[in-house]
């Protein structure tokens, strides 16, 4: 009896939270234009989709900007966690406090402020914010996937590494970047999906007339929402879940194998 | 008897402005087990590591068979470490750990892989090439770093209290399968502990240090039985430490009462401590020894029992199989033998380096 409540209750949290989502995704697929009435299975909208000029470019914005963000986060990151193995424990954790302050403050501030910033500074506002905006708030994240993996990090085994005769570089390849990699790769990854499916911090920073998926979801909804919107909206769903599910099965698999 | 093959030269050490090790100056030789024991923060572990390489001497040199090492990059010492926990490649098999240092010396893949058999077979854990670390006992582990090291082939074998993290019986076991591997493979090992008792059972030659200073050195059975200042015989076991005087050579007063001792030259009526071991208390009738005592506490230890014993405003530690009831009058009696006889530090920093001038 327990177990079945057990079940139901489950359910229940997975309706709920999935729901909004399934009617999204079988909508892609309704060829009717009406929400409220199922007209047949189709593909047309993934086909309009992909045929969409705006589509295709924000979708290229939206990548390399992920990509380019991902890349440079995950460097400054990880030396950052890396440099301050030689600090106290007190003045980490302090550092830890502030990185990530960013990572909860709410996304509206961190984009008006960063908005604030780069106008200040005389930057124009574009693709070059954006990217600079992504890398800001991606940092936190990769510095907090990587530095568990920094502090465990056992000095004895590189020790043990030079004692039988390893160079420096040939210890650090072979027993310390092997430890936290596992943290550089999930960092990485949750520094990517963080960034294509960011929209408020994007939509402060980009300026006019440059545009990410994000973004011109947010702009096409204002002209009344059209089915190839649906069909975007489950792609990214479908991306980032993807995404995710690397990004929490990574490290466990790694241990599993071992 | 042998030669020395490593010795340090007045070396010192300090770190955060704090001396660690002050003009440590000690021999090692050829083919010995070898044991530094101290308490914690004694800076046993700083000169193991000075001996490996993993720590420079702000003063002082380091001598290996006859060449200056102590600029030397731990890569290029012809000795290994086998580190506190372990320290295995945990993401490579035991046979790749094993190989390790092999494969950076070139070694052909015959040679190693005979190696890796010979070395496994050396501490009893055949076939255990394609295992992860992980999947290893605490024991296990600790043997394959040993094999790890040994199969390099060193003149001495650096262990850093390597079986700290095992429990009792497992640590009893290593003692004696370090023992047997240092008889067989015939180098030196130089043992770090702050375990007396492993100490006493495996080394040949123990080192007792403490506050950066040697504080004795000598064979286990010399250490314990005449240890030279109260800081020794405290930490090596058990004992009675009784400030006393020398009234002439072979007689010593403790606590009001002469004593027949066997030591010679500390004077006439000089301040002397003695240590009396609490084995060495032997308990008899009341007036058939030196002085009375009454029994005041009672403990079974298995092996002995050990009492306390109030006698002449002192409370005597003794170790003994025959009973002696809480309450129960007694007499204590000592052979001369048993009385060792240690001069008195005039200063607290004085008992610190008494060994060393």
């Amino acid at each position: 009896m327990r177990k079945v409540l057990e079940r139901i209750y489950l359910a229940i949290i997975l309706i709920f939270m999935y729901a909004p989502i399934l009617t999204l995704i079988v909508l892609s697929f309704n060829s009717s234009k009406s929400r409220a009435k199922w007209g047949g299975f189709t593909l047309k909208w993934y086909i309009n989709l992909l045929s969409d000029e705006a589509v295709a470019s924000a979708l290229f914005n939206t990548l390399s900007i992920a990509v380019l963000a991902t890349i440079f986060s995950t460097i400054i990151g990880t030396f950052t966690c890396i440099a301050m193995i030689g600090l106290s424990s007190k003045l980490r954790s302090i550092i830890m406090g502030i990185t990530n302050i960013p990572m909860i403050n709410a996304d509206i501030v961190t984009g008006i402020s960063l908005m604030l910033l780069f106008r200040f500074l005389h930057i124009s506002t574009g693709f070059t914010t954006i990217l600079l905006a992504h890398i800001t708030f991606n940092i936190p994240f990769v510095m907090l996937s990587v530095m568990p993996r920094v502090k465990n990090i056992n000095f004895y085994v590189y020790e043990a590494a030079l004692d039988l005769g390893a160079s420096r570089p040939y210890a650090f390849f072979k027993t310390i970047l092997p430890d936290i990699v596992p943290g550089i790769v999930s960092g990485a990854l949750m520094a990517f999906t963080m960034s294509l499916d960011d929209f408020i911090i994007t939509y402060f920073t980009k300026g006019s007339g440059f545009e990410t998926l994000s973004t011109l979801i947010y702009n096409e909804v204002k002209r009344g929402i059209q089915p190839e919107i649906y069909a975007l909206s489950a792609l990214i769903f479908v991306v980032v879940l993807v995404l995710l599910m690397i990004v929490y099965r990574a490290p466990q698999a790694k241990t599993k194998e071992k | 008897m042998s030669k020395d093959l490593i010795t340090l030269e007045h070396i010192s050490k300090s770190y955060d402005g704090q001396l660690i090790l002050d003009d440590l100056s000690l021999s090692i030789y050829e083919n010995s087990f070898v044991t530094l024991l101290g308490p914690s923060g004694c800076g046993k572990t700083t000169t193991l590591r000075i001996i490996g390489g993993f720590e420079k001497p702000d003063q002082g040199r380091v001598i290996f068979d006859g060449q200056d090492i102590t600029n030397l990059a731990p890569n290029k010492r012809q000795l290994n470490t086998v580190f506190q926990k372990y320290a295995l490649f945990t993401h490579m098999t035991i046979a790749e750990n094993i190989a390790f240092g092999l494969k950076i010396k070139n070694k052909s893949d015959s040679y190693i892989k005979d190696k890796i058999k010979y070395a496994l077979k050396l501490v009893n854990l055949e076939g255990f090439e394609n295992r992860m670390p992980d999947s290893l006992s605490g024991g296990q582990q600790q043997r394959i770093a040993i094999a790890r090291a040994i199969v390099n082939e060193p003149k001495v074998l650096l262990l850093d209290e390597p079986l700290g993290a095992l429990d009792l019986k497992m640590r009893q076991d290593m003692q004696y399968e370090l023992k047997r591997l240092k008889d067989e493979l015939g180098i030196t090992f130089i043992y770090v502990t702050h375990d007396q008792e492993e100490a006493l059972t495996m080394s040949d030659h123990i080192v007792v240090m403490n506050q950066g200073y040697i504080q004795q050195e000598g064979s286990p059975e010399k250490i314990y039985n005449e240890p030279e200042n109260a800081f020794v015989a405290d930490f090596i076991g058990d004992s009675n430490i009784i400030r006393s005087t020398m009234i002439r050579d072979e007689l010593v007063e403790i606590l009001g009462a002469k004593f027949a001792c066997v030591d010679k030259g500390f004077g006439e009526n000089k301040p002397v401590d003695v240590v009396i071991r609490p084995e060495d208390v032997e308990l008899v009738a009341p007036d058939a020894g030196t002085i009375n005592g009454v029994v005041t506490g009672l403990t079974f230890k298995g092996v002995h029992y050990e009492m306390d014993v109030e006698a002449n405003g002192y409370e005597w530690l003794v170790h003994s199989t025959k009973l002696s009831e809480v309450g129960s009058n007694v007499g204590i009696k000592i052979d001369p033998f048993n009385i060792q006889i240690m001069n008195v530090p005039a200063s607290e920093d004085e008992e610190a380096i008494s060994e060393t001038v």
